[in-house]
C-alpha cells in the first residue's frame, strides 16, 4: 500500500487525534468566533463534530475549523513589552472628539 | 363502512410502520448517549436520536388525529408509543436488534460500535430514498413529513456512510469488525423489499410508496459506499424478517420493556 521508499523513517501512529479549533458564524454578516475545540482525524471529521458538538442549538451558519498547531499564538511572558506600552496612550482611542447629535449612534 | 374502515387500518398502519422505525432506532441508538466512544460521537447519536424521536412524534400525532376522528375516545400520540405491545410494533426487525451480533443463549456483549453504524448506514440510506419519494405523498400531513425528515436524514446518511468507510479502510481491527456487522445485519435488509399489505395499500392509494422500487438506488448508494470502505457484501439470501408485520425478534420487547416501564408504572403522570 505504501509506496515510501525504504530508507525513510516510518512515521509512529498518533496516539491521540490532533486538536482543532472550532469557529462559528452565528447569522449571515456576523464574522466567525472562535468557540471551543475538539480531537477529529482530519478536517473533514473536524467540521462534522464541530456541527454536532458546537451548532445543535442553533448556534450557526457556518463553521470553519483550524489545525490548533497552524495558530502561532503569543507568548504569555511577552505580555509586559506587548500590551503594557499602549495602556497609558489613551489618545490612541478616538474618544476626544465631540459627535454632533445628528450623527446619531456611531 | 367495512372498506373504509380496512383502508383506514392500511394507511395509519402504513403510518406506524414509518413512526414504529423512527422510535425503535431512535430508542435503540439513545443507549450510547453517555457511553458513546468519544464525546463528539456520544453527542452525535444522540443528535440523531432526537431527530428519530421527532419525526415519530410527528406521525404518532397524524395517526391519533386521524384514529381520533369519529372515535369514541381519543386516541393520543402517548399511547401509540407507550401502550402498545410488541406484537403492535410494525418496525423493521433490523432497527431492534441489540449494538452487537448474534449470541449463544445467555452470553453477553459490550456495545458494538460497528453495528451501530452499520445498522444507521443500511436504514439512512433507505430512508433518504424513502422520504424523498414520500414527499409526492397523496397524505399531504404524510409528504410534509417526509420533507422535513429528509433534511435530517441526509445528515444521518453522511455521518454513518463517513464512519463507515473510516472504519472499513482503517486497521484491521476497525475492517474485521465492520465486515462482521455488515454480515450479520446485512440479511435483516430483505425485509425492506418484499411488500406487506398494508404497504400495497398505501401505495394503491397513492399516499405511500413501494420499497421495492427503490431497491436499485438504493444498492448502488451501499454498494459505492461498501466499495470506498473496502468491505465485501455478503451472499443475498437467507430468512427474511417480518418485523414490520408484528413478528419480531425477542430483543423488541426488552427495548419496550424500557421504554414503556415508567409510562405504564405512572399513566399519564405529568412533568
Amino acid at each position: 500500500m505504501s509506496t515510501s521508499t525504504p530508507s525513510s523513517a516510518p512515521v509512529p501512529a498518533l496516539k491521540e487525534w490532533p486538536l482543532w479549533e472550532v469557529f462559528v458564524r452565528s447569522k449571515q454578516g456576523l464574522e466567525h468566533k472562535h468557540c471551543g475545540s475538539l480531537h477529529a482525524a482530519d478536517a473533514a471529521q473536524a467540521l462534522q463534530m464541530a456541527r454536532d458538538v458546537y451548532t445543535r442549538r442553533q448556534e450557526g451558519v457556518s463553521i470553519w475549523v483550524v489545525p490548533s498547531a497552524t495558530i502561532t499564538a503569543s507568548a504569555p511572558q511577552d505580555k509586559a513589552e506587548f500590551f503594557d506600552p499602549s495602556a497609558d496612550k489613551i489618545y490612541r482611542h478616538p474618544t476626544f472628539y465631540e459627535i454632533p447629535d445628528e450623527v446619531g449612534h456611531m | 363502512m367495512a372498506a373504509t374502515g380496512q383502508a383506514m387500518n392500511a394507511h395509519t398502519d402504513y403510518l406506524l410502520h414509518l413512526a414504529d422505525n423512527a422510535l425503535v432506532l431512535g430508542q435503540r441508538n439513545a443507549e450510547w448517549c453517555g457511553h458513546g466512544p468519544i464525546l463528539e460521537e456520544d453527542i452525535a447519536l444522540a443528535n440523531m436520536s432526537l431527530d428519530l424521536i421527532g419525526q415519530a412524534r410527528l406521525l404518532y400525532q397524524h395517526v391519533a388525529t386521524l384514529m381520533s376522528d369519529g372515535a369514541t375516545e381519543a386516541v393520543t400520540e402517548d399511547a401509540l408509543a407507550y401502550f402498545r405491545d410488541a406484537a403492535e410494533f410494525r418496525n423493521y426487525t433490523l432497527l431492534e436488534l441489540p449494538h452487537h451480533g448474534a449470541l449463544a443463549p445467555g452470553a453477553a456483549a459490550e456495545r458494538d460500535y460497528a453495528t451501530t453504524i452499520v445498522r444507521n448506514f443500511l436504514y439512512s440510506a433507505l430512508m433518504v430514498l424513502l422520504w424523498e419519494a414520500l414527499q409526492g405523498s397523496k397524505d399531504t400531513q404524510l409528504a410534509a413529513i417526509a420533507a422535513k425528515s429528509l433534511k435530517e436524514v441526509h445528515y444521518h446518511l453522511r455521518h454513518s456512510r463517513d464512519w463507515l468507510v473510516r472504519l472499513g479502510d482503517g486497521t484491521a481491527e476497525s475492517h474485521t469488525k465492520a465486515q462482521a456487522a455488515l454480515n450479520h445485519l446485512m440479511p435483516y435488509t430483505q425485509e425492506f423489499w418484499t411488500p406487506s399489505a398494508m404497504e400495497t395499500a398505501a401505495t394503491q392509494n397513492a399516499t405511500g410508496v413501494a420499497a421495492a422500487t427503490l431497491q436499485d438506488a438504493w444498492n448502488s448508494l451501499v454498494d459505492d459506499a461498501l466499495l470506498e470502505a473496502t468491505l465485501a457484501r455478503p451472499p443475498a439470501g437467507g430468512y427474511i424478517p417480518q418485523g414490520k408485520n408484528g413478528l419480531h425478534s425477542e430483543h423488541l420487547s426488552y427495548l419496550l420493556g424500557e421504554m414503556q416501564g415508567l409510562a405504564r408504572q405512572h399513566p399519564e403522570a405529568t412533568w
